[in-house]
């Protein structure tokens, strides 16, 4: 059965992409496998020719809000979230540390779009069908967390005014 | 053509790349008046490198096992061993799968810490070479930018061989995260798009040098050797051994001088 092999295949992408947005390997790897024991049980409600990649990150979507959801964990508020002490495993370098931190602290779901978009490659019709959300609120979100995360990264407020994304 | 004004849409188009032909010309002219925009336009593509060069190795990393036996039970053995095997390519020696690279007949055994670049480079190439849209992060027509960077990057002077007489073209580099600190990649490609790596990395021990070896990882092969404090390993899949060789030692010849 070939979608069985591609999901395996998709596993090291699925993890790249929970890393990065989770902050932590651990968790990141708990995420990986719950989506991957939902995808399992759901695989006969794949829809073959259909982009089995989107199809799978939605899973991984929706078993992310379910968890969040599950430990009652909150979005952090803007940019005064208290940063959380993080378990470190494995050699990560200063870069990737300062991208956790940034990234932690930019609303989910803007996290969510720009980590499919710029680490997962995603096309922007793709990242819609994944979130279920329209494409002008991708666009939208998309530019929000790159001004936020520009920002962070380069210590400063970010600006106040983003033009309107039509 | 009527010219629709510029969106931030667009913007962020043009900041993945995904801008057609012609939109991409009209917001480069766009920007090429407005330095503040440009300026964030560019932050955009900075970070974006940065959040892949930073999140990559999860890619080669093995994947751990209690995420492989989720799949496990459902298809084959013979599969996901196929499978397993990819993907502990980047695992480190004595790692529980027990992969090992076998260096071929008449070739003398490698130590772990020479094989290990092997692995790697292979890795490296099946990560990038497939890629059609960004298989580079810095493109040949920046070469200058592309050695300086590196250059400063690992610590030692890096260049790009030219390969030209062996028909085969740079497409450029990019960083990637390594044992000993950043390691360069070069891509070449030639007329038929087949594609060669070069993996350079600084070595731990400053003052070895090893005559070339040859090492097969899945259906990559790779010429890799140290020289001083450097350490070159070059990689195709889609080059038989003896076209790789003759490359090697093109490759060695460049940078002796």
């Amino acid at each position: 059965m070939d979608e069985a092999k591609r999901l395996v295949e998709l596993i090291p992408r699925l993890r790249r992409y929970a890393r990065a947005l989770v902050g932590d390997r651990t968790t990141a790897d708990d995420l990986v496998q719950d989506t991957l024991e939902r995808a399992w049980a759901k695989l006969h409600l794949y829809r073959r020719g259909t982009d089995l990649r989107a199809w799978l990150f939605t899973v991984m979507h929706n078993v992310h809000v379910n968890r969040i959801r599950a430990t009652r964990a909150v979005d952090p508020l803007e940019d005064d979230m208290p940063e959380l002490a993080q378990p470190q495993r494995g050699p990560d370098t200063l870069l990737v540390r300062d991208l956790d931190r940034a990234i932690a602290r930019l609303p989910a779901d803007q996290r969510a779009v720009l980590l499919l978009v710029t680490l997962e490659e995603m096309s922007y019709e793709d990242v819609a069908r994944t979130l279920g959300i329209p494409i002008g609120t991708v666009m939208s979100r998309l530019s929000r967390a790159r001004e936020k995360l520009r920002a962070m990264m380069s210590g400063q407020p970010a600006a106040a005014k983003l033009k309107v994304v039509k | 053509m009527t010219e629709s004004p510029i969106t931030e849409g667009d913007l962020q188009a043009y900041a993945d790349d995904r801008l057609p032909e012609g939109r991409r010309a009209a917001v480069e002219a766009w920007l090429a008046s407005r330095p503040d925009e440009a300026e964030r336009i560019a932050a955009y593509r900075r970070l974006a490198n940065e959040v892949r060069t930073a999140y990559d190795s999860m890619i080669v990393e093995p994947v751990p096992e209690r995420l492989a036996w989720v799949a496990a039970p459902r298809i084959s053995i013979r599969r996901i061993a196929a499978v397993v095997a990819w993907i502990a390519l980047g695992i480190a020696i004595g790692a529980p799968f027990g992969w090992q690279v076998r260096p071929e007949r008449g070739v003398a055994q490698s130590t772990p810490d020479t094989s290990l670049i092997a692995r790697r480079a292979a890795v490296a190439h099946a990560t990038y070479s497939p890629e059609v849209r960004h298989p580079v992060e810095v493109g040949s027509e920046d070469e200058q930018h592309l050695v300086t960077w590196l250059s400063k990057r690992l610590g030692v002077k890096v260049k790009a061989p030219k390969l030209d007489e062996a028909g085969m073209g740079l497409v450029g580099g990019r960083l990637l995260p390594g044992e000993n600190g950043p390691v360069a990649l070069f891509m070449y490609q030639n007329q038929n798009g087949r594609r060669l790596t070069l993996y350079v990395r600084t070595e731990a021990s400053k003052n070895r040098e090893t005559a070339f070896r040859y090492a097969r990882e899945n259906n990559v092969g790779v010429f890799y050797w140290i020289d001083r404090e450097v350490g070159y390993a070059l990689a195709s899949a889609d080059l038989n051994k003896d076209e790789l060789l003759k490359l090697a030692n093109l490759v060695y010849k460049q940078l002796e001088q």
